[in-house]
Parts: structure tokens; sequence; C-alpha cells
């Protein structure tokens, strides 16, 4: 499966995104924020510094909001990264959440979590799993992992390998499960290691997630009893209608019903506690945006710092938060952030 | 296409109160009690619901419950054996009739 982009696809194009999310008399998200009074969105504090180091995947999942793949190019420089640094070792950033793509296809990935780490931040990797079975230079990164008390969180949409892999890839299952036993052989996911290890839900399907703790139960028994796997908690996470998932929602004829439901399901509580308020999201090219989904949809920060070499924390922390119509899927029912259900 | 059934309408069950408020509210805080965790979860109750909506052949039900053992992360293959219980229930009621047929035509024949 190739990427929109390569596939030259009307919707690999951000504008064409946002006028599809602006059609059809849908409730508009700002005058829901308004409504609650929270318009503009406001940041909280800056607690997390996302960072995409670039789209290049060795997965080609078929909701990927990203839009990442092998044939994706666009990777993070060495000196960007550089850039990075010298802002977190100015700010009291704790937390650095490292994704992609693949964010270990970065060549200097392990060279950047090291720099991070003297900098005694709390590092988290969106680590997709099968990367660390892709090739002989990847089979250290459990070990590598550990050594840094690097947080891992990954996807893994279900505990069986027909629904994993329909959205994902033919073995990508198979091949996250040994992933998985590899990262619970050095200690990650296992009580009192002090290894996290994570996973993420996301439906595979035009759905909305159900309550968290009842899906990491079920996760917890069926892979501790089939495959003998820990991990510590699973995020249920809501697929927003960007990128690949839109084109899915239209293809498949649910776009209608599932924005409805994303709109219905508008709580209050949930934007509250939107990821967006204290979160930065830096893009490959080191522009910032206010969170990954903004970043894909070519909505960079309001304001003058809308790039790392003009970063102002205090104009970032003081900014309004950009919004459209996709913002619906962090704020139905219990929520949706990148560290799960907020409610 | 006009048809008896309309998938619009299944958004329209909580409006039932706009011709009798006090016994929908009533309906709605027991229908909600009866769903939340408890003894049994709330993905089994969604299991049970929906092999009872097969049962009564009620298509809102089928597709709430469709959706809604989706969501608690229910595999296509425990949904159709929520299926195949209520096909099961259907079809052994039918035959268990088949006694009273059984006895009345024992009692009407020679």
């Amino acid at each position: 499966m190739k990427s929109l982009l390569a596939q030259e696809h009307l919707l690999s194009k951000s504008t064409e995104q946002l006028h599809v999310l602006n059609q059809n008399g849908f409730a508009k998200f700002r005058d829901k924020l308004t409504g609650i009074g929270l318009n503009p969105l406001k940041p909280t504090s800056i607690d997390i510094f996302q960072m995409n180091v670039g789209k290049m995947c060795n997965q080609t999942c078929k909701h990927c909001h990203v839009d990442a793949g092998p044939d994706r190019k666009e990777i993070m420089t060495k000196q960007t990264m550089q850039t990075c640094l010298e802002i977190l070792s100015k700010h009291d950033i704790p937390i650095v959440d490292i994704t992609g793509g693949a964010p270990e296809m970065n060549p200097n990935f392990r060279w950047f979590v090291e720099e991070v780490k003297k900098l005694g931040k709390h590092i988290l990797v969106r680590c997709n799993l099968t990367i660390i079975l892709a090739g002989k230079s990847y089979h250290s990164l459990p070990e590598f992992f550990a050594k840094h008390h690097v947080e891992i969180v990954s996807s893994l949409p279900h505990y069986t390998k027909f629904r994993t892999d329909r959205q994902r890839g033919d073995g990508v299952f198979d091949k996250s499960i040994e992933a998985l036993t590899m990262l619970n052989n050095v200690g990650y996911g296992l009580e009192d290691s002090g290894l996290m290890l994570n996973l993420v839900y996301n439906p595979t399907g035009a759905i909305l997630p159900g309550p968290q703790k009842t899906l990491q139960d079920e996760y917890k028994l069926k892979l501790k009893q089939e495959f003998g796997i820990m991990f510590n908690n699973l995020f249920v996470i809501t697929n927003l209608p960007i990128s690949r998932f839109l084109d899915y929602l239209l293809v498949s004829g649910n776009y209608h019903d599932y924005m409805s439901q994303l709109i219905d399901a508008f709580n209050p509580a949930a934007a509250l506690g939107v990821m967006c308020r204290n979160t930065l999201s830096i893009g490959w090219d080191g522009y910032i945006y206010d969170c990954d989904f903004n970043q894909m949809l070519d909505m960079k920060v309001q304001g003058t710092s809308t790039h790392i070499s003009e970063f102002d924390l205090e104009a970032l922390s003081n900014r309004d938060i950009a919004v459209n119509q996709h913002c619906f899927g962090c704020t139905a029912g219990l929520g949706s952030s990148c560290g799960g259900q907020m409610v | 296409m006009e048809t008896y059934y309309n998938p619009d309408d299944l958004k329209k069950f909580s409006h039932i109160g706009e011709f009798q408020k006090s016994m929908a509210d009533k309906f709605f805080q027991y229908y909600g009690e009866v769903f939340k965790d408890g003894t049994l979860t709330e993905r089994e109750k969604s299991l049970i619901a929906l092999g009872v909506a097969h049962a009564l052949q009620c298509p809102y039900c089928i597709d709430a419950y469709t959706s809604s053992s989706l969501e608690k992360g229910c595999t296509e293959e425990q949904m159709m054996e929520a299926v195949h219980v209520a096909g099961a229930i259907r079809g052994g009621a039918t035959l268990a009739h088949g006694v009273q047929m059984m006895n009345q035509t024992k009692k009407l024949m020679m």
C-alpha cells in the first residue's frame, strides 16, 4: 500500500481535508467551545514537547493520520534536533514525546535520545513494535530503551491477529507479539521494573472506542493467557477524521454517521483536558503545532513563534490554540489524547 | 424509498418522553443502570443485548449493540456466537413446542 501522497490522492492535501471537514453543515467545533466558555482555547501549561522526527515508517497502516510509510522521505535533521535540545535545556518542559513515522528510522534517533536523557527529561517513544524486527540494526532497541529508561507507547489495535492485521497490514500482529516478548524479556511491562510499556488501542473501523478500563482488563487477560505478555496501561484513542482514516470514512460511506457520532458525543469535561493545552508538537522541519493532528493538517501555531528557530515559550504559553472540525475526535465521549482517555 | 424502519429513528429513541415524560425518564434511568458494570461487565451485557436483539429481530437494537459490542472490544467471532445463542434458543423453543404437538397428536390419534 502506498501513502496518499505517493498515490497523488486529493486527500494528501491538507486544504482538501479541511474542505471536506467543513462541508455538510455540521455543528462547528469552535461554537461548541464558545458554548462552554472555552473559546479561544488556551494552554494550561507546556509539559510535553512532542517531536515528529520523520514520516518514514516500515508500515503503512490504513488509519494513519500521518500518512506515513516507506515512501515518505521527510526526516528531521540533526541540526533541527540540536535546536530542540537547546530549547529543552533552557526550559522546564519535563516530557519529550518522540513520534513519527517510525521514529527509530531517523538516523540520529539514538544520539538524540541519549542527549535528551542527559538533560534529565522523561522520554517517551511511540514505537510501532515491528520496527524492532525490521533489520539487524534495530534488534537491540529493547536494550537501548531499557538503558535510557525510555517509556514505550505502542499501537496494538486488538489482541487478535485478524483485527490488528486488518488495520496495520498482514503479519503485523505476529511481529508485534514477538517484539512485545523481546520488550518483556528486558523488563518492560513487568511489575516494579520501572520500565513502562503502554499499549494503544484505536478502533479498527468507524466506531468510537469503549471505556479504557474495560478494554485494558480484556487486553491484559488475553495477552497474558495466550502469549504470556505483560504491559502497564492501555491508552484508548479515538480515530480522528483526517488523512487515511478520513479517506476510509468517505470510501466506506461512514463519514456522515461518524462525524455525527463525534459531535453528538461532545463532552465538555473532555474538552477541558485536551492534550493541546499542555503539549507542543514539533514537525520534522522545525515548525511548531498545537498537536500532531494539527501538524498533519498544516495548521501551525498562531502568533509569532511558529518555528523552533524563533521559540518563545511565553508567547506559546499564551497563544490561542488552532481548532477545526477534526478536534471533535478528541472531545467525544470519554475524550482522547496521546495518553488515552481523559475523563 | 420510504420504509417502516428508518435508521435515523434510532437517534430519536430518547425523544419518546415527548408524549409521556415520567415513564420515559424512569425507563431511561433503569436502562442506564442495567447496562453499567455490575457482576456482569458492560462488555458481557452488550453481547447479551446483541443476542436478544437478534431474537427479537429489532433492527435498531441490532445496529446499536453491534456498535456497542465492537466499541467494547468484542471480536466478530464472539458476536456471531452471541447470535448463535439467540438462534439456538429460538430454534430450541420452537422444537420444544414439538412436544406439545406430539402430546396433542397422541391424544387425538389411535
